[in-house]
């Protein structure tokens, strides 16, 4: 028990711990409470349970090999967390991105944006008893994934934005998947307001309960969904437009009164508005100008025949993503060695690509910022992502750190639940989306 | 010999019936436990092969999945849960983090919880695909199935 509380309790109250192993706190938060009856006298929330040296670790990883601790903050919306670390080594560089690339990261921005509310309000409505929804928005989930894991290769922990640009090309077909796995997330939106926008149970958990003004929501440093809800318009892809989002039309919904209910409506809004920054971007996506690789050759054969001569056929890798060939790099890959790996046609065939290789991973080598420090955020899942880093012109970074979005959220949530009735925690706390990972990072 | 036949039954059956009505308790610390709401729900849907029961209770479950890193704030708890849990009991460590630590090697993070709690089935992968923890919890019903059962409700000697 926390020393705090138990000093200062009440001799007639009780003294409870919530989590850290409770369905509802999301694995790793305690929160602790002094109860009269049902109603919460004070609390005290602990965090640090999931924490995993995630600052620290990076100052031992080059920029290159740290891409994939930034997957595991976020874990709900890996590729946003990959685009902030990216573009912040990006703005230390200097760097250039191909306009395609832009695009595919504001698409895969916003497919792992609508992913991370989906699994938010299934977490926040299965929590309230509301089990179908959960149901209905894990099904979403997966068609989204499905997009994602066609382009990527991988469902959640995809590394797939690159310092320079992103790892491959979009899929053959990914337009026609990225229309299935929109048109299933509307209807499962559809029937999800159907079921608790007038729900009488919903409504009482969340309506006026763990109301936050927009004052104190400043002053906490609240961002994000939870923030708009107070009716604060603050969004950090229109306040500082990063990406393309600048050419994307869209709408930042708010709400009134900044309690659970308006949580809940923000990010079912903002996802419809996700729905249509993702169409726009399907149909503004420079069309590449280049067949699809149809016939090629295995990288065993491709080194024999490179003894003699260069061989004119592209590479087959197995397994084949697009985007390792040349003609599909220049696109989405910036044109600077220094920072990009060289398509594996070259690394296979020439001594000079495979120079360039060695050295992008050789220890000492590789991206070497140059001395200095920057800090850039974008729009997470929950709120204003923030990677600050400094270089001291070495391969690793001399100190990184994070600006999660969730710590301002649980620091309110003592606030938000004092003199309230112990079942009102799981719609506060779930409707804040609390992601450990990027908390305790 | 009938008295020998009777008592090999009664193992396979109670085996079966054990293998088919796991109740778990998902202990769901990170990342691992995105993908195990995708195996828990309809497109993977682990109710298919028994399991479908999440009980939030380690009186009430038989099967505790680790999911998710561990911290070593965060091992004390485990073990707690693990020992509330009744008799009998198995362990399924998901993840690459659960299994050895993972990605994190450094001094905040256990390296595998079997240096907490025994297990039973590790499955790998950061994180293990839905059709890999179907792939797991078929092995562990395997396991139960091959496994001699303690039909005396007598505490195991371990």
């Amino acid at each position: 028990m926390s020393s705090r509380l138990q000093t200062q309790a009440r001799p007639d109250s009780l003294l409870i711990n919530m989590g850290p192993s409770h369905p509802a706190m999301h694995g790793a938060v305690r929160i602790m409470l002094e109860l009269d009856g049902e109603r919460i006298l004070n609390s005290e929330v602990e965090v640090g349970y999931l924490h995993r040296g995630f600052e620290k670790t990076c100052e031992n990883r080059t920029y290159f090999n740290l891409l994939i601790y930034t997957d595991r903050l976020n874990y709900v919306s890996p590729l946003i967390n990959n685009v902030g670390y990216v573009m912040t080594v990006e703005k230390l560089l200097g760097l250039n991105i191909p306009e395609r690339a832009q695009y595919i990261r504001v698409l895969m921005s916003e497919l792992s944006r609508i992913s991370d509310h989906l699994t938010c309000l299934a977490a926040m409505a299965m929590e309230c008893g509301a089990f179908t929804v959960f149901l209905y928005n894990m099904k979403a989930r997966e068609f989204l994934w499905d997009v994602i894991e066609a382009t990527t290769g991988a469902r959640m922990t995809t590394s797939y934005i690159r310092i320079g640009g992103v790892r491959a090309d979009l899929q053959a077909d990914y337009e026609a998947a990225v229309q299935k796995g929109l048109a299933e997330t509307r209807k499962v939106l559809k029937d999800v307001h159907g079921l608790l926008d007038k729900n009488k149970i919903f409504l009482n958990r969340t309506r006026d309960i763990g109301v936050m003004s927009p004052e104190n929501a400043l002053s906490y440093g609240w961002t994000g969904p939870a923030l708009r809800s107070t009716g604060i318009a603050y969004d950090v892809r229109k306040a500082h437009p990063y990406l393309f989002y600048d050419r994307m039309n869209f709408d930042i919904p708010t709400g009134e009164r900044g309690d659970n209910f308006d949580r809940y409506m923000v990010r079912m809004r903002e996802m419809e508005q996700s729905l249509r920054i993702v169409e726009q971007c399907l149909a503004q996506i420079p069309k590449a100008e280049r067949g699809l690789m149809v016939d090629g050759m295995e990288p065993a054969e491709a080194i024999r025949a490179a003894r003699t001569q260069k061989p004119d056929r592209p590479i087959k890798l197995s397994p084949n993503l697009e985007g390792s060939e040349k003609a599909v790099t220049k696109d989405i890959l910036a044109d600077d060695r220094r920072v990009t790996i060289p398509p594996k046609e070259e690394t296979y065939t020439s001594i000079e690509g495979l120079i360039s290789h060695f050295k992008f991973f050789m220890k000492g080598h590789g991206i070497r910022p140059p001395k200095g420090e920057a800090y850039l955020s974008v729009e997470g899942g929950n709120g204003e992502l923030g990677y600050y880093i400094v270089s001291d012109g070495t391969d690793r970074p001399y100190r990184l750190h994070l600006r999660a979005p969730c710590l301002p959220l649980l620091a309110a949530l003592e606030d938000l639940i004092k003199g309230r009735m112990l079942a009102d925690i799981i719609p506060t706390f779930g409707s804040m989306n609390i992601i450990l990972g990027e908390l305790d990072r | 010999m009938q008295g020998n036949f009777i008592t090999t039954r009664l193992n396979a059956m109670l085996g079966w019936g054990r293998k088919y009505s796991l109740f778990h308790y998902p202990y769901v610390t990170a990342c691992c436990g995105m993908e195990y709401m995708s195996a828990a729900c309809a497109h993977f849907d682990i109710d298919r092969f028994g399991a479908g029961w999440t009980r939030f209770s380690p009186r009430q479950s038989d099967l505790l999945l680790v999911i998710g890193t561990i911290s070593q704030k965060q091992a004390p708890v485990l073990r707690t849960v693990y020992d509330q849990m009744t008799e009998p009991k198995w362990v399924i460590a998901f993840g690459a983090c659960a299994v050895s630590g993972g990605i994190y090697d450094n001094y905040a993070v256990v390296q595998g919880v079997d240096q907490v709690i025994p297990v039973d089935i590790f499955i790998p992968g950061c994180p293990p695909r839905p059709e890999m923890v179907l792939d797991g919890l078929l092995k562990l019903q395997d396991k139960i199935q091959k496994t001699k059962q303690d039909w005396r409700w007598k505490k195991q000697q371990s």
